[in-house]
């Protein structure tokens, strides 16, 4: 199988380029995404490459798009919405929550929304409060909803095409940082499964549990940690909703400790949802206090300093690991 | 002002050894809390203070041997004034620079509340698998705290070898008991046999679906049993003493737990007739743990009203016991095994155990032990009855 | 979980009695003798082998089971039965 390294955004057009050419109800909705090329540059070039009918610039009006593509999911297209970041998913809530996550249930199984919403999410890139904030764990609070997070380059590219199988609306989360990171894919895009976990690196005194841009930190801690003698499992969430419980406690049996890298806020994150179901499921197996290292409850500054420490660090990490040994 | 004595660990107690304190001059104690350790002919006993107050002075120390109601330690009760040097309250902790502290772990050490010895689940459930007492381990972890490694180091490093010097000790405590109940205590003896069936059906039924670690084992349907007929009979519950019979505050059974490499222990099992069959279960399990980790406490060695013995699943088909002064009867189970038995006219095999009794003919006759092992013979035919009280 | 050799399965098994009887003179067990007897294994003991055994092999045993695991070598046979017919 030929290897090949790219960037990020160019894994996410990879998967976007194969589910339009697999299937003509495919189409992509969102603001700037055709003339523009995409406010990452994620769908540049696809416009010219599939046509206004199938890449289509919508007004800056995310309850009406987002409104448009359930309409178009019910009536049996496969539409594609991309939404800018993830606050301004905000203004769409409306539809995302009470029209989309709803209907299934609401028609008593007769409706479906087989819809894929992407949106950028995270922080670290100076764009202050109202661009950089990591909602995923709000979402995956709906029923109805599948979140799915992709950490990896090869997740980027098969995590659509496996959300567009799904009969269900899927959110798909890009963080923002990852972008322009470099990395590895091989062959053509194909379906992932987005069911499960995956351990991105195996450990026995520690299990790292992350997702999405916290990923890369996550590993580069872990990498730290190991220089002095502690081996820790990274265990790479992948889907927020439903969460994969049987590999969070399998890891968890193997190391007996947990530390959750999550840059949500931590009142009410989805890393309290996750050491919640610890204590659940696998209270005697804890040598050690669950922990968390989640982003300072505060809007995300502007300041480059100030953001970099109201976001988890290699260095928190390092840190919290640190208190669960003696 | 009060006195905290030396207390009677056992009839045949006569001094122990302080081993370690637990509290220290200005420490408040609560009733019930363990003070200090003794070591005794039976093993090193946590022993518990039965007064609430502050520590005004501790008087034995470490090493010392200390005959049984000499006073160990001075302590204050609430209503008494405070001497010389009152303790100087401790001043505020001084307010700490705001870190980023990633996570919640509680602040070592600071506030005076009593805490709960920081042991770790995983460690907490190792530890009772293995037998390892917490309390005699040094925690490796954050603010000390016992890990699953230390309970696993404990448990390797700590072999019969360690208890080496007090099994003579004992053999010579268990030598003074028996010596004296034979010469003393003019035993009888009654025993039948009676089938089991019910009773491991009843455990059967009650086992079944349950994980490994929530299954009952026989003998909790035995003490119960026990303790259930000792309710109708109580007259075999308490003690000889200065030639008369005083009956027990509550069915506290002595359980007899062989020790691996030799010797036996009896620690209560408190509130037979009470428990719940879980409760019964884990109560009987913590025993068992903590007696062969050489770890009881001062109250399970002192009030039982009766010792059972269970020579158990591997050993013979009966026992004839000797009574632990200055109890007045000992209850024995042979082991579990099938024999011809009758059942409408029909010999069939079925699983029977022997019961025995032996008992104080200075406190009893024939007819009440009688009376006593047909009541522990319809509870263990009639298992549902066990627990319906 | 990979597919455990018998030997391995035994090792396991031996562990597991150890940890609960530290002392047992494990040298001098006859395999195709009760063990429990020959250990002095009591009950209580017997159950924490159980725990033992559920915690580091996965297999629960009933408790109508039981008189399957009367030798070592039954109880090998026992677990490597049970532990093939459980699902990766």
């Amino acid at each position: 199988m030929n290897t090949r390294t790219l960037p990020y955004r160019e894994a996410l057009r990879e998967g976007l380029r194969e589910a339009l050419q697999r299937d003509p109800r495919v189409f992509l909705m969102g603001e700037d995404v055709g003339r523009y090329g995409g406010t990452y540059a994620v769908s540049h070039g696809l416009l010219e490459e599939f046509g206004e009918a199938r890449i289509r610039d919508t007004p800056l009006c995310e309850s009406t798009f987002t409104g448009a593509g359930i309409g178009a999911a019910l009536n049996g297209m496969r539409p594609i919405v991309e939404i800018m970041t993830v606050n301004f998913s905000l203004l769409a809530l409306d539809q995302i929550m009470n029209n989309a996550a709803t209907l299934r249930h609401m028609s008593g199984g007769q409706l479906g929304v087989p819809l894929v919403i992407r949106m950028t999410t995270g922080g670290g890139r100076q764009l202050a409060a109202q661009h950089s904030h990591s909602l995923e764990g709000w979402y995956a609070h709906i029923p109805g909803l599948r979140i799915v997070t992709p950490a990896t380059h090869e997740d980027a590219r098969g995590m659509l095409l496996t959300a567009l199988e799904d009969p269900d609306p899927v959110l798909i989360f890009e963080h923002a940082l990852l972008l322009g990171v470099e990395g590895p894919v091989e062959g053509p895009p194909h379906p992932v499964d987005i069911d499960q976990a995956a351990v991105r690196r195996a450990g026995s005194q520690v299990s790292l549990v992350t997702y999405g841009g916290m990923l890369h930190k996550t590993l580069e801690a872990a990498a730290r940690l190991a220089e002095e003698g502690i081996d820790a499992e990274v265990l790479d969430l992948r889907t927020l909703r439903p969460l994969d419980d049987t590999a969070i406690m399998t890891s968890l049996r193997k190391t007996h400790r947990a530390v959750v890298v999550d840059e949500g806020w931590r009142s009410g994150s989805l890393a309290a949802e996750i050491i919640a179901r610890i204590n659940e499921q696998a209270f005697f197996e804890l040598d050690a206090p669950p922990m968390r290292v989640c982003s300072q409850e505060v809007p995300v500054p502007y300041a480059r300093h100030l953001e970099e420490a109201a976001i988890p660090q290699a260095e928190d990490i390092i840190a919290a690991v640190h208190q669960l040994f003696g | 002002m009060s006195d905290f004595r030396m207390p009677a660990l056992g009839a045949d107690m006569e001094s122990g050894t302080l081993a370690e304190w637990h509290i220290q001059p200005g420490e408040r104690v609560e009733r019930g809390q363990v003070v200090c350790v003794v070591e005794t002919q039976k093993g090193a006993i946590e022993v518990e203070i039965w007064q609430s107050g502050t520590v005004e002075r501790l008087v034995a120390e470490p090493g010392d041997r200390v005959p049984v109601g000499e006073v160990l330690a001075v302590l204050r009760g609430e209503d008494d004034t405070v001497g010389e040097t009152p303790p100087r309250p401790s001043p505020a902790a001084p307010p700490t620079a705001r870190s980023r502290r990633p996570a919640d772990l509680p602040p070592v050490g600071a506030p005076a509340a009593p805490l709960r010895r920081r042991v770790s689940p995983a460690a907490r459930r190792r530890a009772a698998a293995l037998g390892v007492d917490p309390a005699s381990v040094s925690g490796s972890g954050p603010g000390g705290t016992i890990t699953l490694e230390d309970i696993e180091q404990a448990a390797a490093t700590s072999g019969p070898a360690a208890a080496g010097d007090d099994r003579d000790a004992m053999r010579q405590a268990i030598a003074a008991a028996m010596s004296r109940a034979n010469r003393e205590i003019p035993h009888y003896y009654l025993g039948h046999w009676l089938c089991v069936e019910p009773a491991l059906a009843w455990l059967a039924t009650h086992n079944a679906r349950r994980p490994v670690a929530e299954r009952l084992i026989f003998p909790v349907l035995q003490l119960r049993a026990v303790a259930m007929a000792l309710h109708e009979v109580p007259d075999l519950n308490g003690w000889y003493l200065d030639g008369a019979f005083r009956p027990a505050q509550g069915i506290h059974l002595g359980v007899a737990i062989a020790l691996r490499g030799g010797g036996l222990v009896a620690p209560a099992l408190r509130d037979a007739d009470v428990l719940a069959p879980d409760a019964m279960m884990a109560a009987l399990g913590d025993l068992l743990t903590r007696a062969r980790a050489g770890q009881l406490r001062s109250s399970e060695m002192s009030d039982t009203g009766l010792t059972v013995t269970n020579l158990g699943d591997l050993g013979v088909d009966s026992v004839q016991g000797v009574i632990t002064p200055p109890q007045v009867a000992l209850v024995g189970f042979g082991r579990v095994s099938e024999r011809p038995w009758v059942r409408d006219g029909q010999v069939v095999a079925a699983r029977c155990v022997h019961a025995s009794l032996a008992a104080d003919h200075r406190v009893t006759d024939g007819a009440i032990g009688a009376r006593f092992l047909a009541r522990l013979t319809d509870f263990l035919q009639e298992p549902e009855r066990l627990w319906q009280n | 979980m990979a597919e455990l050799s018998r030997e391995t399965i035994r090792d396991t098994a031996i562990d597991c009695i150890l940890s609960v009887a530290p002392e047992a003179e494990i040298d001098r067990l006859r395999h195709d003798r009760p063990w429990r007897e020959q250990l002095e294994v009591d009950s209580f003991d017997f159950l924490n082998v159980l725990v033992a055994l559920e915690t580091r092999l996965g297999v629960s045993v009933p408790e109508g089971d039981y008189h399957e695991l009367t030798t070592l070598d039954g109880l090998v046979a026992y677990l490597e039965a049970r532990l093939a017919e459980t699902p990766p």
